[in-house]
């Protein structure tokens, strides 16, 4: 069957399956629509919330990002699953507990405060739509680059896909479709994976391939990519770090806190019966995340060496010299998938010493001697630049896979997109229907009136997020670091005080999370833009880039968590204590016994 | 609060500040401060820092929530406070 056709097929019947599935579990309550009856088994729980926390950037973006940076890249694979442990640990088991639908609804009843309440609905809409912008216009990527069609119509069949399971099912429609987007997703990531390991290593599983030996040679090979990346100018693979160390670190913790307080990776912990099965559920998520987390820095490593490969063959099978004149690949005998990509323009080769042959290194190298080598070489500059976003959709290709591997890659970045657009619309709704609406502007609403407002609010905002999809604002990418920061130095350690302290008062979180909100924002704007408007940036102001002992404003949250955390605790300790009620609240959610069916009622 | 639920409440803190302990060491430990020096030592292909930074510390995150999810029932059950 030709490549397309089999793609339209495999594509079409996942589609198929989400609806059916959708159609099966048909939200009937308020509670079915915001935590699906709070009845789903907690494995089912995990791979749902596994599927809804990898997205398009972990589907695709994440081991083209390890791949570039090599060693430094393990931040994103610690960070991400980190924070899982918190999570389990310090938040899910006791929000559980406590019995309502919202993140802001626990804030708002915890500190006796609708302030506080509507600080934390603030926050959580800002975090969660930069976030549905990103997957909305990776939905529109990969229907365009898959189906043909453009991008714009690639977000409409999106947003409709998204809105007949996600306004029909609400919580309960979405987590039996993300359970069946989980398993699209990883086969679609591990069976190429197997696939280029058993390849390259003759070991057929990837996480084993990675400290394996290259097949029919004696060297291992990471150590063969070191030394060729190196002899190319590039940074070490296995050791080269993301900045500093402190920098690495800081990002690390920041990616954990972030992971552990954004709210659509909180809700799904309302949804299983019991304190019991919210803290095994997350153990699951982790598994159900970790399968393809740890497969990621094999395809990492994987399709760099296949790249190199590719463009110097000798080099990497026989041992030839990098600065051969012979050793890179002539451009016209180029493989055909270099072909294709080049017309997407994310793949993109410049011949800029005329010999015809492609050479691909890192023509900033600082060391003197590497680069005496390249210019005797007669190299003129790097002539071949790879988008990181497409090695994991070009790797079936780069190995000459079969065309149903590729529809399957296809299918599961679509899966991975539309399953975390679905989750954080979710997340979106509840806080506008059930945290603004109910909670705040009309209390005496009625159930059925509240589900309407929460199926009205969900479709403006597929329509709000599919506009967004389309219209990207420049400023979407810089922002999923405010999204981590946001839900790091505001969210998280409102929650966590909330649990583990009985005297937090209402004065202490709220100066915390506003404080905490404020340092963030006043440190990412500085790099970035005041409301990422370029030209508003204001360096000097804070004494030029990174000058906050050399953390970058992505690593900032972590740093914004501190001084929330100490700010809350300050302005504690001369206000008065929270009430009696409030102290035995605490106390009744610190213990598992008599936990009850999830509900919504404001107290 | 009561005796028992004072030591109920202890008995997690001791168990959270164990599991968090280990939490640190695998990640931030092996995985970047030490980094550099246990890549002197090989795991099969892999230097030790490199593998920790990519492989094992998502191993022994996975395996801490489960020893976490089991202890605390324990503890539930041991101060009568676990659900029926």
């Amino acid at each position: 069957m030709e490549l397309q056709t089999t793609i339209y097929l495999v594509v079409g019947l996942t589609f198929a399956l989400y609806i059916g599935i959708a159609f099966w579990a048909r939200a009937g309550s308020t509670s079915e629509f915001y935590v699906a009856g709070g009845g789903v088994h907690p494995v089912l729980n995990g791979m749902a919330t596994g599927a809804d926390w990898m997205s398009a950037a972990s589907f695709i973006s994440m081991a083209g990002l390890i791949s570039n940076m090599g060693y430094g890249g393990g931040l994103f694979l610690m960070g991400w699953t980190g924070g899982y442990v918190l999570l389990a640990m310090l938040l899910a088991p006791y929000l559980r507990k406590f019995g309502k639908f919202t993140v802001p609804q626990f804030i708002g009843d915890r500190y006796y405060s609708k302030s506080a309440a509507t600080v934390a609905v603030l926050c959580l809409l800002v975090a969660s739509l930069t976030y549905v912008i990103g997957q909305m216009t990776g939905v529109g990527v990969a229907f365009s680059r898959f189906l043909g069609v453009s991008k714009e119509t690639g977000v409409y069949v999106g947003m409709g896909v998204v809105f007949v399971y996600a306004v029909l099912g609400g919580m309960k429609g979405i987590t039996y479709t993300q359970v069946a987007q989980y398993v699209v997703l990883i086969f679609a990531y591990t069976v190429p994976a197997v696939f280029i390991s058993m390849h390259l290593t003759g070991n057929p599983i990837p996480q084993l391939g990675l400290g394996s030996n290259l097949i029919g040679s004696d060297v291992s090979l990471l150590q063969k990519l070191d030394t060729i990346v190196v002899e190319l100018g590039f940074g070490q693979y296995t050791t080269t770090t993301a900045g500093s160390t402190l920098n690495m670190f800081v990002y690390t913790l920041s990616l954990m806190i972030g992971t552990a307080g954004l709210p659509h990776v909180i809700m799904r912990f309302f949804t299983v019966p019991t304190v019991k099965d919210a803290r095994s559920s997350a153990g699951w998520a982790l598994v159900f995340i970790a399968i393809l987390y740890t497969t990621a820095p094999a395809v990492a490593a994987m399709a760099k060496t296949n790249l190199l490969r590719t463009i110097t063959p000798g080099v990497v099978t026989q041992n030839a010299d990098v600065y051969a004149k012979d050793s890179a690949i002539q451009y016209a005998e180029r493989p055909d998938w270099m072909n294709r990509w080049e017309k997407t323009g994310l793949l993109k080769f410049e011949d800029k010493n005329g010999d015809g042959r492609i050479q691909y290194y890192n023509d900033k190298v600082k060391d003197e001697a590497v680069k005496a080598k390249m210019d005797a070489a007669g190299w003129k500059g790097n002539e071949l630049t790879v988008n990181a976003d497409i090695i994991v959709l070009a790797n079936p290709e780069i190995a000459l896979l079969p065309n149903w591997v590729i529809a399957l890659v296809a299918a599961g970045g679509l899966a991975a997109a539309l399953s975390t657009a679905a989750g954080l619309l979710l997340a979106i709704s509840s806080a506008i229907s059930h945290d603004l609406v109910k909670g705040v502007f009309n209390p005496k609403i009625s159930e059925k009136g509240e589900l309407m407002a929460g199926k009205i609010a969900m479709a403006c905002s597929i329509v709000v997020a599919g506009y967004l999809g389309l219209n990207p604002p420049g400023f979407a990418a810089g922002t999923v670091a405010l999204a981590f920061g946001i839900a790091a130095s505001s969210l998280f350690p409102a929650i966590m005080m909330g649990i583990f302290s009985k005297k937090m008062n209402k004065e202490g979180a709220i100066a915390g999370m506003l404080f905490g909100l404020f340092i963030t924002l006043f440190y990412v704007f500085a790099h970035k833009g005041l409301f990422f408007i370029k030209g508003t940036e204001y360096l000097p102001l804070i004494g030029g880039p990174n000058s906050f002992f050399g953390i970058t404003p992505e690593a900032f949250g972590a740093v914004g968590a501190m001084f929330n955390f100490i700010v809350a605790f300050a302005v504690d300790k001369f206000t008065a204590e929270p009430p009696e009620h409030i102290q035995h609240l605490v106390e009744s959610v610190r213990t598992p016994r008599g936990a009850k069916a999830v509900d919504g009622a404001h107290a | 609060m009561d005796k028992s639920s004072e030591a109920y409440w202890k008995a997690t803190l001791g168990l959270l500040t164990k599991i968090l302990i280990v939490w640190f060491l695998v990640s931030f430990g092996a995985g970047i401060l030490f980094a550099p020096l246990l890549n002197n030592i090989h795991l099969g292909g892999y230097p030790l820092g490199f593998w920790f930074a990519q492989q094992g510390s998502m191993y022994t995150f996975v395996a801490l929530i489960f020893i976490y999810a089991k202890k605390m029932n324990d503890i539930d059950r041991k101060f009568d406070v676990h659900e029926d």
